[in-house]
């Protein structure tokens, strides 16, 4: 066991675990913080998508030993606060275009979803279909088109 | 007694007109429950009576009599205790004796209150029912048949909820009942003086649970059924808020995987290293139960590892050996015959064949189950559909009576037929059991589709003869892997033989439900369509629709061939064939709007299709693009392949209660039958299933996402509501498979349409589970 610290929404937290434990455990399992998702546990399904500094990551292939004290890890818990909002513009986005069905992956989504919007904001564009067609996050319910719909909605408002 | 319903036919009084009904078509009993604040119940005993005479021409059995009459008509007996209570903070409560899987039900419930009650959506709050084995066979969320069974028993209970509020007011504020207005939760005399519901809640409460007569409101009068409400536990979604099981903090029940064979339901020999896996970080637990060798530890990380570590000597399982050609094999030869009549000799035979694989009905949300079984108790907690045969299953496990096992049901992140299983439920049991502590269980991805339920592998054979412009005959002979049934669904239908349509009673179960459920909603002369199921020992289920995704495959296909004997357009023909105006108004809907026949650059091509179940009709049109450069669109992991380029979707369920979730429903069915045509399946090798993740099993991603969805929810019209949950899918697959036909210019016979290509590397089999990455850091964006 060795004891770890970093920013989690926010606030520092030191946990005492194992160095090679990966970060989504951490989170769930130690810290209790459950929004953040398990679906594959393999960086492929995406549904722990969460944001390291500002930018999208998956916290279930990143062993906590790689989170250094300055890094400041924002799961959908923290994303309100991050825009000094009760709710994320995507959120909102979210909610006005009733985008839920189960709401397992919806979490990542919405964290995966923000940091896409900033990226191509970045690179000086809005978003396209292609930007749109390039998430990897899996809806088993398959709410996608009401996603790109939210996703589009978002941005305008971010 | 005056509880008549309505007739549930909306063939005999067609588009009945609310207004029509009179107030004793309306009223019905009531219970209100003895206690300190309101409680009301209801009891499911009406209605189900229909008027078969009515139905013209010879009918099959699911037009006079289908699954969700069966349904329906079994859970009449044991409904007594479903039970709205009024809170002293005014939040009407529903235990709802259902599970919801993301489709929906709890918000149409919430909204049944509301509207019946008179009070905000956002002060209804409905729940789920633990297992409650004294409603029998009504407690089995599946077939698409909630709101159907459960629309007017709510409404009679909170309109009998609403009635005591009444005549607690009446006597606080000194009125008549027929004085008083009840708006939003606030019940107002004609001097102004009002009360809410909150501060009537122990005055209308009753000593003794009484009988009473209540009369629902008239249709006109109802403001929130029928219209698009968004989901009542969105904002929990969206803020992550949300509990699943794995969310659960249940004290001590500590992370548990198991480490599972190589071959599908293979057995655990000996464990040669368990000292040592025990000694590993975080671990707990190791204990050897029927399934695989089950390790409890302060972290799943920790778990797999340890899973990984395991050095087990396995044996083998039920179906070592067994392939994909060997499983067609069989099939091909339990199909039965067809037996067509005699037809005239110059009457042209049209003959096809298609085989669908196995597919994984695997949701996001893997099998997870909380289990604390100590001493003579045992409490569990899971997604399940079917909770009380879990509770049975479980207290037959473990050694305890069916009482002394509570079994809650929690929210799950979908379900597609995976949880009317009680797999993760019942191992969970066996583990806290075995180790003597409780456990969270949750199964690795991995682990679902190679040990997971799977929809059968099937054949479908159909056949048609056809003279000048008409259809003589149409035959179908389905084949498949057997069906696993005993999720409850048999139960009820074993209970209820005694009054099925003549004909049925001497079925199995399995060609019970296949009769019950597959209409051809065209008139094609004599029809017979058969199933026959192979009992190979396979894990087994139904993927959102038992049968008919595959069944309408085959026949929509056969029936544009049919169009093309005849020189006839593919909707011209179903137009002039569909026996129903639901189907034939939905067909032209989708027609008009996705603009039928226009002109298609070639590779790309329209699909149209039907499909009638469930008393409704869902029609589908989609445009799908084959040219090269769609199809091989480089994606990293991913399968691309032809894209369906714009969905269509129009359904007929009758009444709607909430055509938002409807439409919900229908984008998720038009997902899934896009997979199941042209991307999602297992692959059988060697006894076991080469598929691991989501990098191998090929649902619908974004870039498969038909970039142009349309829903049409078509007007509600009738007094039943039909199911909505599986409605989606058959018509898409086959509209699908046709716009690929068209396309290509070559009708698939095997689906998906990639399997024969295996577009990934399979993971390795021992240890069962792949190695956690390290390199997540490389992929921010």
């Amino acid at each position: 066991m060795a004891k770890h610290t970093f920013k989690l929404n926010g606030e520092p937290v030191t946990v005492d675990v194992e160095d090679d434990v990966r970060l989504l455990w951490v989170l769930r399992d130690v810290l209790k913080v459950t929004g953040p998702k398990y679906g594959c546990g393999i960086n492929v399904c995406k549904a722990c998508t969460s944001h390291i500094n500002g930018k999208a990551f998956n916290p279930c292939s990143v062993q906590v030993k790689d989170i250094v004290e300055s890094d400041e890890i924002t799961t959908i818990e923290g994303l309100p606060d991050t825009v000094g909002q009760d709710l994320h513009p995507m959120q909102e986005a979210w909610l006005e275009r009733d985008v839920v069905q189960c709401g397992y992956c919806q979490p990542g989504q919405i964290m995966a979803a923000v940091a896409l919007v900033k990226k191509v904001k970045a690179d000086g564009r809005s978003i396209s279909d292609a930007d749109l067609d390039s998430i990897r996050n899996i809806c088993r319910c398959g709410t996608y088109n009401r996603i790109r719909e939210a996703i589009k909605e978002g941005a305008d408002r971010m | 007694m005056t509880d008549v319903l309505p007739s549930q036919d909306d063939d005999v009084t067609p588009d009945g007109s609310p207004e029509a009904t009179g107030a004793s078509r309306r009223t019905f009993i009531g219970y209100v429950m003895a206690g300190t604040t309101l409680a009301v119940g209801v009891d499911f005993s009406f209605g189900a009576s229909r008027a078969e005479a009515a139905v013209p021409s010879v009918p099959q059995i699911p037009e006079l009599f289908d699954l969700e009459d069966l349904q329906t008509k079994s859970a009449l007996p044991t409904s007594t205790l479903i039970t709205i209570e009024i809170g002293e903070d005014g939040i009407a409560r529903f235990a709802m004796p259902r599970a919801e899987v993301g489709q929906g039900i709890t918000t149409a419930a919430a909204m049944i209150i509301a509207d019946e009650l008179d009070l905000p959506l956002e002060r209804v709050e409905v729940s789920l029912a633990p297992a409650r084995p004294e409603l029998l066979f009504n407690q089995l969320t599946g077939g698409s048949n909630t709101m159907n069974s459960m629309y007017y028993p709510i409404r009679v209970a909170a309109a009998t909820a609403r009635g005591a509020l009444l005549e607690a007011a009446a006597i606080l504020l000194g009125a008549e009942v027929s004085g008083l207005v009840a708006k939003a939760g606030v019940i107002t005399g004609a001097g102004g003086k009002s009360a809410t519901y909150g501060e009537l809640s122990k005055k209308a409460a009753s000593k003794t649970t009484k009988k009473v007569k209540v009369t629902i409101k008239k249709s006109s009068d109802l403001t929130i059924i029928g219209t698009p409400q968004n989901r009542i536990d969105a904002l929990a979604a969206v803020t992550g808020r949300k509990r699943f099981t794995a969310d659960l903090d249940v004290p001590d029940a500590l992370p548990t995987m198991v480490c599972r064979p190589p071959t599908l339901n293979g057995k655990p020999g000996a464990v040669k290293n368990q000292a040592a896996v025990e000694k590993m970080p975080g671990v707990t637990d190791v204990a050897v139960i029927d399934t695989g060798v089950a390790v409890r530890a302060a972290t799943f990380g920790q778990c797999i590892d340890a899973v990984r570590a395991l050095d087990v000597a396995w044996k083998g399982g039920p179906v070592d050996g067994e392939s994909d050609d060997s499983v067609l094999r069989k099939l091909k030869g339990a199909e039965l015959p067809m037996a067509v009549p005699k037809v005239p000799l110059l009457a042209k035979t049209i003959d096809m064949r298609f085989e669908f694989m196995f597919r994984s009905s695997a949701a996001l949300e893997p099998n997870c189950a909380i289990a604390d079984v100590r001493g003579k108790k045992a409490t569990v907690w899971a997604g399940l559909k079917s909770p009380i045969v879990a509770q049975k299953d479980i207290a037959d496990a473990i050694g305890l009576a069916q009482n002394n096992v509570t079994v809650n049901v929690v929210t799950s992140g979908g379900s597609f037929g995976h949880k009317l299983f009680n797999d993760g439920a019942l191992e969970a049991a066996k583990i806290s059991k075995a180790m003597g502590k409780p456990v969270k269980l949750m199964w690795h991805r991995c682990d679902e589709p190679r040990q997971g339920r799977v929809h059968p592998m099937c054949t479908s054979r159909v056949r048609a003869t056809v003279l000048a412009n008409q259809v003589l005959t149409f035959e179908q002979r389905h084949t498949g892997v057997q069906t696993d049934f005993s999720h409850g669904l048999g139960e009820r239908l074993t209970s209820m033989v005694g009054e099925l349509p003549t004909g049925l009673g001497n079925l199995g179960l399995a060609e019970s439900i296949f009769t019950l459920t597959q209409e051809l909603p065209y008139n094609f002369g004599v029809v017979t369509q058969l199933l026959n199921e192979v009992n190979l020992k396979f894990n087994t289920g139904s993927m959102r629709n038992i049968y008919s995704p595959d069944v309408a495959c085959a026949n929509e296909l056969l029936i544009d061939r049919l169009a093309q004997e005849m020189r006839k357009d593919p909707l011209e023909f179903r137009m002039s064939f569909l026996k129903s105006k639901k189907a034939k108004k939905a067909l032209a809907k989708v027609a008009e709007v996705g603009n039928w026949g226009r002109t298609m650059e070639p590779g790309t091509a329209q699909g149209i299709a039907i499909h009638s179940e469930y008393k409704g009709a869902t029609a589908v049109l989609v445009e799908i693009d084959t040219r090269p450069e769609t199809v091989n669109r480089p994606i990293r992991d991913g399968v691309t392949g032809p894209r369906v380029t714009k969905a269509v979707i129009a359904i007929d369920v009758g009444l709607v209660v909430n055509p938002r979730g409807l439409e919900a429903q229908m984008m998720g069915g038009v997902a899934d039958g896009i997979a199941l045509v042209l991307t999602s399946s297992n692959h059988l090798k060697d006894g076991g299933f080469l598929e691991g993740s989501w990098d191998n099993y090929f649902y619908t991603r974004q870039w498969n996402v038909p970039p142009s969805f349309e829903c049409i929810v078509m007007p509600s019209n009738g007094k039943v509501v039909g199911g909505a949950g599986e409605a989606g899918v058959p018509a898409t697959v086959a509209a699908t498979a046709c716009a690929y036909a068209r396309a290509t210019g070559t009708v698939p016979t095997r689906f998906p349409i990639n399997h024969d290509t295996l577009s990934f590397e399979p993971k390795p089999f021992v240890p069962p589970i792949p190695p956690s990455p390290t390199d997540g850091l490389s992929y921010t964006y």
